[in-house]
């Protein structure tokens, strides 16, 4: 560091490329999808303990109905959503160079789409009905 | 990843000296303190020197006076005011950050083991390099901005209210004790302004004179520079000030959402 200190001036060095002008929206979703799986969450853990068994047909039955698959689907955005932005504060927290940043926020973006992609499917074919597998 | 090892020519050796008592002190105590000098070549070490507290004065600051002035002349730390007011003295006493001049012998148990504040770079000894805190500390202009001309050349006035808003922020001294206990600025310093520059920060954003509250704002929305801190109050802890930079930069993020 000491040798970057003599080759730019020190507030060079803070003011660095600048500021993003991002980051409020960031923080506030993430404390709205907190909001968001713990409230879903609570509602979901709920609904299992008061079915009457947890055998297949009981729970496809029960995420077959609009009222129950809709707030699932909202379930799944929300907790993935949430896990993509906190996942991505851990990365800028701890992971310093640059491109192993870009590089693990990029497998981070794959992942959530994939993880989110199949849980909406898999919600969505159970609830329209198209169970022929 | 952020550093979790010391470098090789950080790591301690054993090869600290050893100070004893002088003869017939009744009441001692053992200052065990960090020594690290750029001209020598030499890793860090930690020397014990153990001093006649009824020759002492109370404070910490009172003992490395009188192990400097008595002792061992090339101990070498900052200190100016001795009470409380300029923050040069700031260093980690006994595991926590503080002003060597207001923290009293006393309230320590055993060994007083005394070290530079965490993760700066160090000059010498319990001198750390400040330039990069400084630099922080001008980049986010901590003066009155304002368009509008004082009325008739004289003061601009604030109402005793807006006064107010001013308390437990104008008090900040700079000494970096909260700053430099925040793991957000050990990992992310270079860009994380740190809990003393924001309070700094949102002490302008707070003032009722200012009218750059936009622009200011501006300058800090950013995931680095603000949004770094993750509440983990270290800062409130260790403030010697008794100021909470942590509500302060609460406030910033209030201010944030409330133009989004
Ligand atoms: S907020 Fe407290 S600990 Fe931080 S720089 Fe100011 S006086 Fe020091
Ligand atoms: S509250 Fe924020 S600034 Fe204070 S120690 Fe925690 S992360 Fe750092
Ligand atoms: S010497 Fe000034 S704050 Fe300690």
């Amino acid at each position: 560091m000491a040798t970057q200190f003599r080759s730019a001036s020190g507030l060079k060095r803070v003011r660095g490329l600048g500021s993003a002008h991002a980051g409020a929206h960031h923080w506030w979703v993430q404390r709205l999808t907190a909001a968001g799986n713990l409230l879903l969450g609570a509602w979901f853990v709920a609904s299992l303990i008061f079915l009457p068994d947890l055998g297949r047909t009981t729970v496809l039955q029960w995420l077959a109905a609009p009222v129950n698959a809709i707030p699932m689907l909202l379930f799944v955005l929300s907790t993935v959503w949430h896990m993509r932005l906190g996942v991505q504060v851990m990365v800028e927290d701890y992971v310093a160079a640059p491109s192993s940043r870009r590089l693990l926020l990029l497998l981070l973006d794959v992942y959530a789409v994939a993880v989110a992609a199949i849980s909406l499917f898999a919600i969505l074919k159970i609830a329209l009905g198209v169970t022929n597998g | 990843m952020a550093k979790l090892t010391l470098p090789a020519n950080s790591r301690i050796s054993s090869s600290g000296k050893t100070y004893p008592a002088p003869a017939g002190a009744k009441r001692t105590r053992t200052f065990k303190i960090y020594r690290w000098s750029p001209d020598d070549g030499q890793n860090p070490r930690f020397d014990r020197y153990t001093i006649d507290l009824d020759d002492c004065g109370p404070m910490v600051l009172d003992a490395l006076i009188k192990i400097k002035g008595e002792v061992d002349p090339t101990l070498t730390f900052r200190r100016s005011c001795r009470e409380g007011i300029c923050g040069s003295c700031a260093m980690n006493i006994d595991g926590s950050n503080t002003l060597a001049c207001t923290m009293a012998i006393e309230d320590i148990r055993g060994e007083v083991t005394i070290t530079p504040l965490p993760h700066m770079e160090v000059v010498k000894d319990l001198v750390p390099d400040m330039t990069h805190f400084y630099a922080q500390y001008a980049s986010i202009k901590p003066w009155l901005q304002t368009s509008t001309p004082a009325p008739n050349m004289k003061e601009r006035l604030q109402a005793p209210e807006d006064r107010a808003k001013l308390d437990g922020l104008y008090e900040c001294i700079l000494c970096a004790c909260c700053s430099t206990s925040c793991p957000s600025y050990w990992w992310n310093g270079d860009r994380f302004l740190g809990p003393a520059i924001l309070l700094q920060a949102y002490r302008w954003l707070a003032d009722s004179r200012d009218e750059a509250t936009g622009e200011r704002l501006d300058a800090l929305e950013d995931p680095f520079r603000l949004y770094r801190c993750h509440t983990i109050m270290n800062c409130a802890t260790v403030c010697p000030k008794g100021l909470n930079p942590a509500k302060a930069i609460a406030e910033i993020k209030k201010m944030m959402l409330e133009r989004a």
